[in-house]
């Protein structure tokens, strides 16, 4: 089993640890609940290394990333920004789901855990006709720092001026990287950092009075924040207009020519389920592959959880599309009229259904 | 850690019994179980009147992660369930012994009670 640099650091605060795609990781330090509302209302920190993280070098990263990736890198071409994509196969089907971040001196590409060999494989195989060297980085470590505190505990341990940063904004802090990005729905900031520096950081953000989160709460958190888990909510199977991802589709530059783009322009006129939220407000609770039927059609539950902010369960669903906000799902021998809506529930802190 | 009481038996899928003075029989699952689940958000209770076998699916447990199905340890009639379950699931993490009991039973056979393991035995394979 695979440890991450902050494993000790998880027995000391006597998590749970679970197997996690190979890794020891911990799942909760006590209680779920009590954690995720934590980072809804105060500051949590979640050790969150066992993600791939990939450094490309080379002269031709940007018209790479071009072709890679069908979000557009332009968008990032100022360096200190970073963008959410889809990784797709030629079909348009989804093989995972990334961040890339351009640092000024290179380009970054941080993935999921599960994915990491075959990721490594197809960036090699496709990066064969360009000046691209990666190079997958095991000696860092990341911590996200999460919630509507996560800036005041940062400036408590000394690093400030962090009120400039927006969103998807990145910078290099004493040759750490601290991105505004997160997977909570909150404020946030994701930290990567030398596995040698880790555990003096983790202790600081301890002793400045934050909590650990284990992934239990990461989990409720995302579901709330209407972020998609690659494995749960989509895969290779799938595609992005039926995932909620069409907006991370660029087709703004006519000559970009880049992985899927042929097939998705007939995936597209041919999409007929989309990926909406669903909410039950009786007792009960939403779980994966439960169905779901509605109006117009059918479909099924992939993410589903009770959720710890509003004390009822909520959900995605892939749907046929034609829904009229009302549907159906049967838990068990019992029928439960269910709400069907546009994911986020929540964002900011706000309740949005 | 929940102390296991002397007076309780067990089943490997980690429900327990107390035989009450009156003959009926406590069911509830053990703190071990509730431990494993973690933060438990609903509780499906059995009909008062159901006839039950020993072995069956009595309720169902959720916690923020799964569900999981309790199996009933003797066999008999369903005469109480605890309600207090029904808005306040989480008294199954904080009390499973006691206030986080989940029915009662009419039992049709108290032999069977004799089939299931001791505290001890139940730790043990709580260990493995």
């Amino acid at each position: 089993m695979n440890k991450t640099t902050l494993f000790e650091q998880h027995k000391n605060l006597g998590a749970k640890m679970v197997d996690f795609g190979g890794w020891s990781m911990p799942i909760n330090y006590g209680s779920q609940i009590n954690e995720h509302k934590v980072v809804r209302s105060d500051v949590g920190i979640f050790d969150v290394s066992h993600m791939s993280i990939f450094d490309l070098s080379g002269s031709e990263q940007e018209e790479f990333l071009k072709y890679l990736l069908p979000n557009d890198v332009n968008k990032i071409k100022n360096s200190g920004r970073a963008l959410y994509s889809p990784l797709l196969n030629n079909d348009g089907g989804i093989l995972d789901d990334l961040i890339v971040y351009n640092l000024g001196t290179h380009y970054r590409i941080i993935s999921n855990c599960a994915t990491r060999s075959q990721n490594h494989d197809w960036f090699l195989k496709q990066s064969k006709n360009y000046d691209v060297k990666i190079k997958l980085m095991s000696d860092l470590s990341i911590v996200a720092i999460q919630g509507p505190n996560s800036e005041n505990i940062l400036d408590k341990i000394g690093i400030y001026n962090l009120n400039t940063m927006s969103d998807f904004d990145v910078k290099i802090y004493n040759s750490s990287m601290i991105a505004k990005t997160g997977y909570t729905g909150e404020e946030g900031f994701e930290v990567v950092i030398d596995n040698s520096d880790v555990e003096s950081f983790w202790m600081d953000l301890l002793e400045a009075g934050a909590s650990p989160i284990g992934l239990g709460a990461r989990d409720t958190l995302r579901l709330e924040a209407g972020l998609n888990l690659y494995g749960s909510d989509m895969d290779i199977n799938n595609n992005p207009y039926e995932s909620n991802l069409a907006w991370t589709i660029d087709l703004n530059d006519k000559n970009r020519d880049f992985i899927g783009k042929i097939a998705l322009e007939d995936i597209k006129k041919d999409t007929y389920k989309e990926l909406k939220g669903i909410i039950l407000r009786d007792k009960g609770i939403l779980r994966s592959h439960q169905l779901v039927e509605h109006k117009a059609g059918n479909g099924e539950i992939l993410s589903g959880s009770y959720s710890p902010s509003f004390g009822f369960s909520i959900a995605f669903a892939r749907l046929d599309k034609g829904h009229n906000g009302e549907g159906r799902v049967k838990i068990r021998n019992n029928e439960f009229k269910v709400e069907i809506v546009s994911p986020p529930f929540m964002k900011k802190g706000k309740m949005l259904i | 850690m929940n102390e296991i009481p002397g007076d309780l038996k067990f089943k490997t899928s980690h429900e327990w019994v107390r035989v009450e003075q009156d003959g009926t029989v406590t069911v509830g699952i053990s703190d071990h179980a509730q431990d494993l689940l973690g933060d438990i958000v609903f509780v499906e209770l059995p009909d008062i009147g159901t006839q039950m076998n020993a072995e069956d699916e009595v309720a169902i447990v959720e916690s923020v992660k799964a569900a999981s199905d309790v199996y009933s340890p003797v066999s008999g009639e369903i005469i109480e369930v605890n309600e207090l379950l029904l808005d306040n699931p989480e008294t199954v993490n904080e009390s499973p012994y006691s206030d986080g009991w989940f029915y009662k039973i009419q039992p049709d056979d108290l032999d069977e009670i004799n089939e299931l393991l001791s505290p001890e035995e139940y730790s043990e394979v709580c260990e493995e």
